[in-house]
């Protein structure tokens, strides 16, 4: 039995329908990648170009950036798959736990200085 | 032991012990090494109670008893109370949830050689200029460079690995318990003590990497000229405290939520009733371990942080008495109108109730702000969080270990000499604890080595004393009992010698190494209880009989381990004035070690062996 799998497969075990799925989850990803790219893009340039104004640039890769952490989550992190529940959970739980603390961390911090 | 029957090659002993992967081994050694690392804080308190018993004692120097505190403090919840806590959950929970093995059982040893080698680098710095000497929770700038010498990096880098063990034997337990329970083990049919474990091992997850990042910030301070907690540089020592406590306040639920667990299981046990209110008791660890990320600046409320986050913070506290009042009178509820055996293990757990709800209200005491500017850094906060740990910890550890001493070792441990260590420890604790609220509130600092006379201490200080005596003689008294009844105590061949409920009092006594020759199929919370009561008195197995695949053994997570003890101390070398080698060749040989052990471990095939099916049979027959 377990002497089997050291020996080199010769034919994939996956169904047809699977492969289809990894090709088009492949094809997702690559999407989800490109377009975060593009959005990182668009950060560099709002810092590199002075004609936008800081006042507008500053929330404006803000947004991007919350934009990027949702796209990651979802497509990077498998948030958005079908039977993904724990991992889901987890990750959510570390959300709900960190962020108070570091607004906490970061509001506190600015208050007292030694 | 149980494994030897289903051992299939001759190792040494020895060998067979260094290279296992098997949880119900790795549990022994958990229990052996948090054992050493308890009975050598335990000395130290005694001795800091010897220099406490009378005004201007000089028994011990001033630094001697600082690092003494801060090793006590230290060893006790790093080094003693999380390996005791993984000791029994290595051994109940893969029983309990009807799994053969923990899901990796590689990183189960890897968890604990790692631990241990960490737990080794911090007490080597007893012989190299002496302990750390900062207090357990490192405050800078008392930690910095500037004022504390070599022990404070031993303490540093030893926290640092021992944590990294502790966090993957948490993840190694998550993974278990989500994907490993038997068919018909849903999630609220799991015991309390598997819920307790996979809350805490949550909580390690998300508390221990603040510990890891803070210490990591401290060692660039110290050993590689950093500034974050400097404030001539820039830095801030305030944020230190932040990150410590943001660790620090879960890191007392992961400690004590399995003690919660073993109250769970064993109180329902011994009074003939099924947990009263278990979902309540669920989600009431689970509230309490989402709050405990909420409440860290109630340990800094004499920082000067201002009256609104102190009042937020203060509120958040007093949240928690909630669902820990829930869980008090479930545990009551449980006893009242119950059938209740009081044994040594049952005498534990029920005496940990009154005791437990007496250190939660001073807890709620010392949540309140303006009065926490009295009780702060006195012995009243002493007090009370020796109640925590002591009263509750202690006892839920203790309780454990009566309670499933005969499916770890075979025999239980004598009943009288169980019932003298309980009474010595229990009026042990209240004399020395008790009477430390009013040294607190009278206004006796913590941490001091000595005290001036005629202030009205000296009484009350010696009474304290005689009570930590007690409870030393109390684990005496348990070491002994220990001895004793591996010699007179009679074997146990029965499944069930509690007449208990849960799945792991199914298993055949000793344990085969395979834990269940067939995975039992789960019907009922209490599935053991409700096999015994409505089924045929046995477990009705899941699957046929089969040859059963089991890992092999490897000496690989030791080497790891001692790799990364190599390293550190090598990193603490840099900080020595005249090292014996070049530092940088120890950091190297460390990492080496540590890295090629891992290569070696990713391009060895290793799949594992079968217990073939007659053996299994030949076995089952034996024990069975």
């Amino acid at each position: 039995m377990s002497d089997d799998l050291s020996k080199p497969f010769s034919q994939s075990a996956l169904s047809h329908e699977e492969i289809l799925k990894i090709n088009r989850e492949r094809r997702i990803q690559i999407t989800a990648f490109a377009f975060m790219i593009f959005l990182t893009l668009l950060a560099f340039l709002a810092v590199g170009m002075e004609m936008v104004e800081p006042g507008f640039t500053i929330p404006f890769i803000l947004l991007l950036a919350v934009v990027q952490f949702v796209l990651q989550l979802f497509y990077f992190m498998h948030l958005k798959d079908k039977d993904h529940q724990w991992p889901n959970a987890f990750m959510m739980t570390g959300i709900v736990v960190a962020t108070p603390a570091v607004i906490a961390l970061v509001l506190l911090l600015g208050v007292t200085k030694y | 032991m149980a494994t030897e029957t289903a051992a299939n090659n001759n190792k040494s002993v020895l060998w067979d012990w260094l290279t296992t992967v098997d949880h119900k081994k790795l549990a022994v050694l958990y229990l052996i090494a948090g054992a050493l690392f308890f009975i050598k804080a335990g000395a130290m308190a005694i001795f800091m109670r010897i220099q406490l018993m009378s005004a201007e004692n000089t028994f011990l120097s001033g630094q001697t008893f600082n690092e003494f505190i801060t090793m006590h403090g230290t060893i006790m919840l790093f080094l003693a109370v999380t390996p005791l806590i993984f000791a029994f959950m290595n051994f109940a929970v893969p029983l309990q949830i009807g799994a053969r093995d923990v899901a990796f059982p590689f990183v189960n040893a890897l968890g604990f050689w790692i631990f241990f080698f960490g737990g080794l680098l911090v007490s080597l710095s007893w012989f190299f200029g002496g302990a750390p000497d900062a207090g357990w929770t490192a405050y800078v700038p008392l930690s910095s460079g500037e004022y504390a010498d070599l022990g404070l990096d031993f303490y540093v880098l030893g926290l640092q690995i021992s944590g990294l063990g502790t966090l993957i034997s948490a993840i190694n337990f998550i993974v278990t318990i989500i994907n490993m329970r038997a068919p018909g083990m849903t999630m609220m049919r799991m015991p309390l003590f598997c819920w307790t474990g996979l809350v805490t091992s949550i909580l390690i997850v998300f508390a221990f990497t603040p510990l890891a990042a803070g210490l990591a910030l401290l060692m660039l301070d110290r050993i590689f000229g950093g500034q974050f907690f400097m404030p001539d540089a820039g830095g801030n020592p305030v944020l230190w405290q932040h990150i410590f406590w943001i660790f620090g306040h879960p890191e007392v639920y992961i400690l004590v939520l399995p003690a919660f667990g073993i109250i769970s299981e064993v109180v329902p046990a011994f009074s003939r009733k099924r947990l009263f209110g278990y979902t309540a008791m669920v989600f009431a660890t689970l509230i309490i371990a989402f709050l405990s990320f909420m409440v860290w600046v109630h340990h800094m409320f004499t920082v000067g942080i201002g009256p609104i986050t102190n009042s937020v913070f203060a509120i958040a506290t007093m949240a928690i008495g909630v669902p820990t009042g829930i869980k008090i009178f479930n545990w009551l509820f449980t006893m009242w109108g119950g059938k209740i055996t009081f044994n040594t293990a049952m005498l534990c757990a029920s005496s940990f109730v009154p005791t437990f709800v007496l250190g939660g209200v001073t807890g709620v005491m010392l949540a309140m702000v303006p009065v926490d500017y009295l009780y702060h850094d006195t012995y009243f906060v002493v007090a009370h969080f020796h109640y925590i740990v002591v009263g509750g910890i202690a006892l839920g550890l203790l309780a454990g270990t009566y309670y499933w001493y005969p499916k770890m070792f075979g025999h239980k441990l004598n009943e009288k000499l169980g019932q003298l260590m309980f009474w010595l420890f229990y009026i042990g604790f209240h004399l020395t604890f008790f009477i430390q609220h009013i040294l607190g509130l009278i206004g006796m600092p913590r941490r001091v080595f000595t005290y001036l006379e005629g202030q009205g201490m000296e009484t009350m200080n010696l009474v304290s004393s005689i009570g930590a005596f007690m409870m030393g003689a109390g684990v005496v008294v348990l070491l002994i009992n220990i001895v004793y009844s591996a010699f007179t105590s009679e074997r146990i061949t029965v499944r069930d010698p509690w007449d208990a409920r849960t799945l792991e009092w199914s298993t055949t006594t000793p344990v085969p190494e395979y834990n269940f020759a067939q995975t039992p199929q789960v019907r009922s919370l209490d599935p053991w209880f409700y096999e015994k009561v409505h089924g045929e008195g046995l477990m009705k197995p899941a699957e046929p009989m089969d040859d059963i695949h089991m890992p092999n053994g490897s000496i690989l997570p030791l080497t790891i381990g001692l790799g990364l003890f190599v390293w550190g101390f090598g990193m603490i070398m840099l900080e020595m004035a005249n090292p014996i080698i070049t530092p940088w060749i120890v950091i190297g040989t460390g990492v080496i070690i540590t890295f090629g052990s891992m290569l070696l471990h990713s391009i060895h095939e290793d799949h594992g062996y079968h217990i073939p099916l007659d053996k299994i049979k030949k076995i089952e027959k034996e024990v069975g």
